[in-house]
C-alpha cells in the first residue's frame, strides 16, 4: 500500500516534470535498471518506477520485447488488439496505472492473458509497462517510440498509421 | 521461391529412390478434358423428411434442402417466425440442427447449447446445456471465439468447446453422457469445428495454426466418447496414420515419413496443419475427406521445404483413419492459404463411366475439381483476383507461385492478392443439384506483408508477419458468386461491401440465402443471381443458414446473427482501427464495419405467414 502510494505520487511528479523536460530526450539506459540488472531481484516497491517508464530507451526496449515475446501477436504491433484486447484505448479492464499493468503481466488475467512472469525477467516487464503506457498516449511524448515494424508497410494513405492525441489525464488509476 | 523448387525437386528424388510403389493407373483423359463433356449424375435425393441433421445438410457438403414451399413467387412475405437471443455477443458461425421436432445451436464460448422445441408455437426451449470451461481459452482463440455447429447421431448431441473439450449430450433431456479431453489451451490449441459422424466415429479437430500448434483429426467412439484413432497432420508416418493403403496421385506425395523430412529438423512439431473445417463422407468409397491448416509460422524462412501435410486435403478411412491419398493446394504456404476449406462431393457420367469428383474452393484463389477416388487434379481456376501464383499445373498437381510475391523478413512486399483470409475462407459454398452450380460466399482482398522472425513461447502467436488488408480490386471487399465447375467458369455474381463471411443455402426451389457482415439476409435467384428479398437482422450474419420441414408442416429457414469471426471481430471486442495491422491485418480493411453493425447474437427463424 506504501509502495503504491509512493508510486503514484512518482508518477505526479513525472507529470508535473513533464513541461518542463520536454527537451531532454533521455536516451541512455536509466540508473535505476542498471542497478536492478546488477542486482537481478525484483526491485523494492518503493523504487521511483515513473521515472523509470517515462524513459525513451525503456520504451523502445519495450516496443522491440512486446515484438518478441509476442504480445503483438495478440494485441497487435501498435495495440489496436486481436487475440487479446486493445491497449491503445482509454478502457482498461485491470487498470492502467504502471503497477497494475505490471501486475497484468507478471500474474495473467483469467479471460486468456498468459502470465509471463516465469519466463521474462523483471526488468523488461517494466519495460513493456513503458511501452504499453506510451501506446495510449500516457507517457510524455518525447519518450514515446518511433512507428513500429508494421509502419513500413505500404503507404496508401488509407492504410497509414494514425497516431493517437494524447488524452489529458487518460487512465490514470484512483 | 527458389527454395521450395529445390525442396519439392529433392523430395521427387527421395521418393523416387525410397518408394517404388506404382503410381496408380493413369487415367485415360488428362486433365481439365475428362470434364468437357461430363453430366452431373442425378443422385438419389438424399432426404426427403425435411431435417437438417448436420450442418451441411449432408454427408456430402452440399448445404442443399430438398424443400420447395418457400419460393421467389412467395419469398418476398418471408418474416421473422420467431427467435432468440443467445445472449453472447460474440461471432456465431454455427448452423442450427432439426432433427425431429427439435432445434439445435450452439454458441460462440462459452459454448452453450441450446435446444428448442419446434412442437409449440414459438418454439420454447426445451432445455440449454452449459459446459465447464476454461476461460483462458479465449486468449489463444486466433479469429474470434467461434464454434461452427454441432452434430447429431442416434439420440445424441456432439459439439466441440473451445477449450479443447468434445462432449455428447443427450438429445432429448440434454444430459451430459461424456465428456472427453482432447487438447490443451496452454499449447494454445482450441477446437471451433462442427463434427461429422460417421460410422458411430465422431470425427473432430484441432484449431491453432497461429500459433504453433500441430493439427490432428480424431475419431471418437460416439457411444463412449472413447479415442478411436488419432491422424496428425504432420510428424513420421506413423503419426499421420500414413500406411501401406496410401497411394497419392502425385510423386511428391510419395515418400516415407514426409511429414517430417519435408521440414527443417523438428519443425513439424510446432507446424500447423490444423484440422478447423468441415468433412465430407463418400459411403460408397468409405473414405472421409477433410482440409488441413497453413503451416506455421507464417514466416517461411523458418521453415524451409514443401512442409507436408499442411494445407492440402487428406482421404482416410473412417474406420482406421489410414490415409488413403493427400494433395497438397499450397506446398510451403507463406501466405496463410489453410486448406481447410470444405469438399463437395458430386458424381459425374462421362464417355468413361461415372466419375467421382470434389469440389473445393481453396484460400490461394483456385477452384478444384478433383477426382475423389484417386486425388487427382481436374482442373484449377481462378475464381478470384490472384497475383501470388500463375496457376495450377494438372499434370504435376503443383502451384506455379509468383517469387516476387513471396515476404521476406526485413522486406515488404505490396499487393499480395488474395489476403491471408484467401479469395475464401471458411464460409461454407452450396451445391444446387438443380441448377448444377456452386454458390460460393467470398472475399476480395489483398495486403501488405512484413515478414519478421516468429519466436516460439508456448500459448502465444507464431506468426512471424505484418499485415495490412484492404480491398482488392474493384474495391468491394466481398462477393457472393455463382460457379459452373465442370465449365470452369463463373455464372453471376454479387458483389458485397464486406466479405461475404456467412454459408451458402440452396433450396428446391431455386433459392439461394446467405447474409452479409452488415446485417442484411437476403434470398436470390439462383439461375439469375436476382435479389429476391432480403431482411435487417440486428447484427452482422456470418452464420450457416439452414431450411427445414417443422411438425407444422411448413418449410422455415433459420440463420444465426452474430458478426464477429476474424473479419469481424473488431465489432465484438473493441478493435481499435487506428492500429493496420490489429486482427492480424484484417483490422485494415475493416474499420467502418463498426458504424454499419453492432454486435449481437440472435437465432432468426423465417416463415412464410
Ligand atoms: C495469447 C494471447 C496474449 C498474449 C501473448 C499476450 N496477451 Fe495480453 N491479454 C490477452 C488477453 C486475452 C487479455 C484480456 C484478459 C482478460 O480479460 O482477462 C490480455 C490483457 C492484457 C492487458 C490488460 C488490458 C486491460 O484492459 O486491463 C495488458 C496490459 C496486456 N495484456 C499486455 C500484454 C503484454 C505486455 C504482453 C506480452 C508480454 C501480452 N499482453 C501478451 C492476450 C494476450
Amino acid at each position: 500500500m506504501t509502495g503504491r502510494s509512493s508510486l503514484l505520487a512518482g508518477l505526479a511528479l513525472a507529470l508535473a516534470l513533464t513541461a518542463c523536460r520536454r527537451e531532454e530526450r533521455r536516451f541512455s539506459e536509466p540508473q535505476v535498471l542498471v542497478a536492478r540488472r546488477e542486482r537481478a531481484v525484483a526491485p523494492p516497491s518503493s523504487e521511483p518506477v515513473a521515472a523509470f517508464v517515462d524513459n525513451a530507451w525503456s520504451v523502445s526496449e519495450g516496443q522491440r520485447l512486446f515484438g518478441w515475446y509476442n504480445c503483438a501477436g495478440c494485441h497487435s504491433l501498435a495495440g489496436g488488439g486481436g487475440m487479446g484486447p486493445p491497449l491503445r484505448d482509454a478502457t482498461w479492464i485491470y487498470g492502467g496505472s504502471p503497477e497494475e499493468i505490471h501486475r497484468t503481466i507478471v500474474e495473467g488475467r483469467p479471460n486468456g492473458m498468459p502470465e509471463f512472469g516465469s519466463r521474462v525477467p523483471d526488468y523488461q516487464i517494466w519495460q513493456l509497462v513503458a511501452y504499453v503506457l506510451s501506446l495510449s498516449g500516457r507517457l510524455r511524448q518525447d519518450v514515446e517510440p518511433g512507428r513500429p515494424e508494421a509502419i513500413a508497410l505500404g503507404q496508401p494513405p488509407a492504410m497509414t498509421y494514425e497516431k493517437k492525441p494524447v488524452p489529458a489525464n487518460k487512465g490514470t488509476h484512483p | 521461391m527458389r527454395l521450395l523448387r529445390k525442396g519439392i525437386f529433392m523430395l521427387c528424388g527421395v521418393a523416387l529412390a525410397c518408394h517404388r510403389r506404382p503410381p496408380p493407373a493413369p487415367p485415360a483423359q488428362a486433365g481439365s478434358t475428362v470434364l468437357r463433356d461430363a453430366r452431373v449424375h442425378q443422385a438419389a435425393p438424399s432426404r426427403v423428411n425435411g431435417e437438417w441433421t448436420k450442418v451441411a445438410g449432408d454427408d456430402q457438403n452440399t448445404r442443399y434442402s430438398p424443400l420447395a414451399q418457400i419460393d421467389a413467387g412467395n419469398v418476398a412475405r418471408l418474416d421473422v417466425a420467431w427467435s432468440f437471443k443467445t445472449g453472447i455477443e460474440r461471432g456465431h458461425e454455427a448452423a442450427p440442427l432439426v432433427v425431429g421436432s427439435m432445434l439445435y445451436i450452439v454458441t460462440p464460448f462459452p459454448n452453450r447449447v441450446h435446444a428448442f422445441d419446434l412442437t409449440h408455437p414459438g418454439a420454447p426451449p426445451r432445455w440449454t446445456y452449459q459446459p465447464p470451461n476454461e476461460p483462458r481459452a479465449q486468449g489463444v482463440a486466433c479469429c474470434d471465439v467461434v464454434n461452427r455447429g454441432a452434430a447429431y447421431d442416434e439420440g445424441r448431441v456432439f459439439f466441440n468447446t473451445l477449450d479443447d473439450h468434445t462432449i455428447a449430450l443427450d438429445a432429448a433431456t440434454g444430459k451430459e453422457l461424456w465428456n472427453t479431453k482432447l487438447g490443451d489451451v496452454n499449447r494454445g490449441e482450441t477446437m471451433t469445428m462442427a463434427p461429422l459422424v460417421v460410422q458411430g466415429r465422431v470425427l473432430v479437430g484441432n484449431s491453432g495454426g497461429e500459433l504453433g500448434v500441430r493439427g490432428w483429426l480424431t475419431a471418437l467412439d460416439a457411444a463412449t466418447g472413447a479415442i478411436v484413432w488419432r491422424a496428425y497432420s504432420t510428424g513420421p508416418d506413423e503419426d499421420v496414420l500414413i500406411g501401406s493403403e496410401f497411394q497419392p496421385f502425385y510423386p511428391q506425395d510419395r515418400g516415407k515419413d514426409l511429414g517430417a523430412t519435408s521440414w527443417p529438423p523438428e519443425r513439424w512439431k510446432l507446424g500447423g496443419g490444423t484440422v478447423w473445417g468441415f468433412v465430407s463422407y463418400d459411403p460408397e468409397l468409405d473414405l472421409i475427406f477433410y482440409g488441413t491448416g497453413n503451416p506455421g509460422p507464417w514466416n517461411g524462412e523458418q521453415r524451409t521445404g514443401a512442409n507436408k501435410w499442411t494445407s492440402g486435403i487428406f482421404a482416410r478411412r473412417p474406420e482406421t483413419g489410414h490415409a488413403v491419398w493427400f494433395y497438397q493446394y499450397s506446398p510451403h504456404d507463406v501466405f496463410d492459404y489453410d486448406g481447410v476449406n470444405e469438399s463437395v462431393l458430386v458424381d459425374v457420367d462421362t464417355a468413361a463411366g461415372l466419375r467421382r469428383l470434389l469440389f473445393h474452393a481453396d484460400r490461394n484463389g483456385y477452384l478444384y475439381v478433383l477426382d475423389r477416388a484417386t486425388g487427382e487434379v481436374l482442373s484449377a481456376t481462378a475464381f478470384g483476383h490472384i497475383t501470388t501464383s500463375h496457376g495450377v499445373d494438372t499434370k504435376t498437381g503443383l502451384i506455379a507461385y509468383v517469387p516476387e510475391k513471396e515476404p521476406h523478413v526485413g522486406a515488404t512486399v505490396h499487393d499480395i492478392c488474395p489476403a491471408s483470409p484467401g479469395a475464401k475462407d471458411w464460409q461454407p459454398m452450396a451445391w444446387s443439384p438443380k441448377t448444377h452450380l456452386l454458390y460460393i460466399p467470398h472475399n476480395n482482398l489483398c495486403q501488405d506483408e512484413e515478414g519478421m522472425e516468429a519466436n516460439y513461447v508456448a500459448g502465444t502467436p507464431y506468426v512471424g508477419a505484418a499485415v495490412k488488408m484492404r480491398a482488392g480490386p474493384g474495391g468491394k471487399r466481398g462477393e457472393f458468386a455463382a460457379w459452373d465447375p465442370l465449365a470452369a467458369k463463373q455464372v453471376w455474381h454479387i458483389e458485397e461491401e464486406f466479405p461475404v463471411w456467412s454459408g451458402a443455402l440452396a433450396t428446391a426451389s431455386n433459392l439461394v440465402f446467405y447474409g452479409t457482415m452488415d446485417g442484411r439476409f437476403k434470398a436470390v435467384d439462383a439461375q439469375s443471381g436476382k435479389l429476391l428479398w432480403q431482411h435487417q437482422l440486428d447484427s452482422g450474419v456470418i452464420g450457416q443458414p439452414v431450411a427445414f420441414r417443422a411438425p407444422d408442416g411448413k418449410e422455415y429457414v433459420a440463420v444465426l446473427s452474430g458478426v464477429g469471426g476474424w473479419a469481424g471481430v473488431i465489432v465484438p471486442a473493441k478493435l481499435d482501427a487506428s492500429d493496420p495491422t490489429g486482427a492480424l491485418g484484417f483490422l485494415n480493411a475493416m474499420r467502418d464495419l463498426p458504424s454499419r453493425t453492432k454486435a449481437g447474437g440472435t437465432l432468426y427463424v423465417f416463415g412464410l405467414p
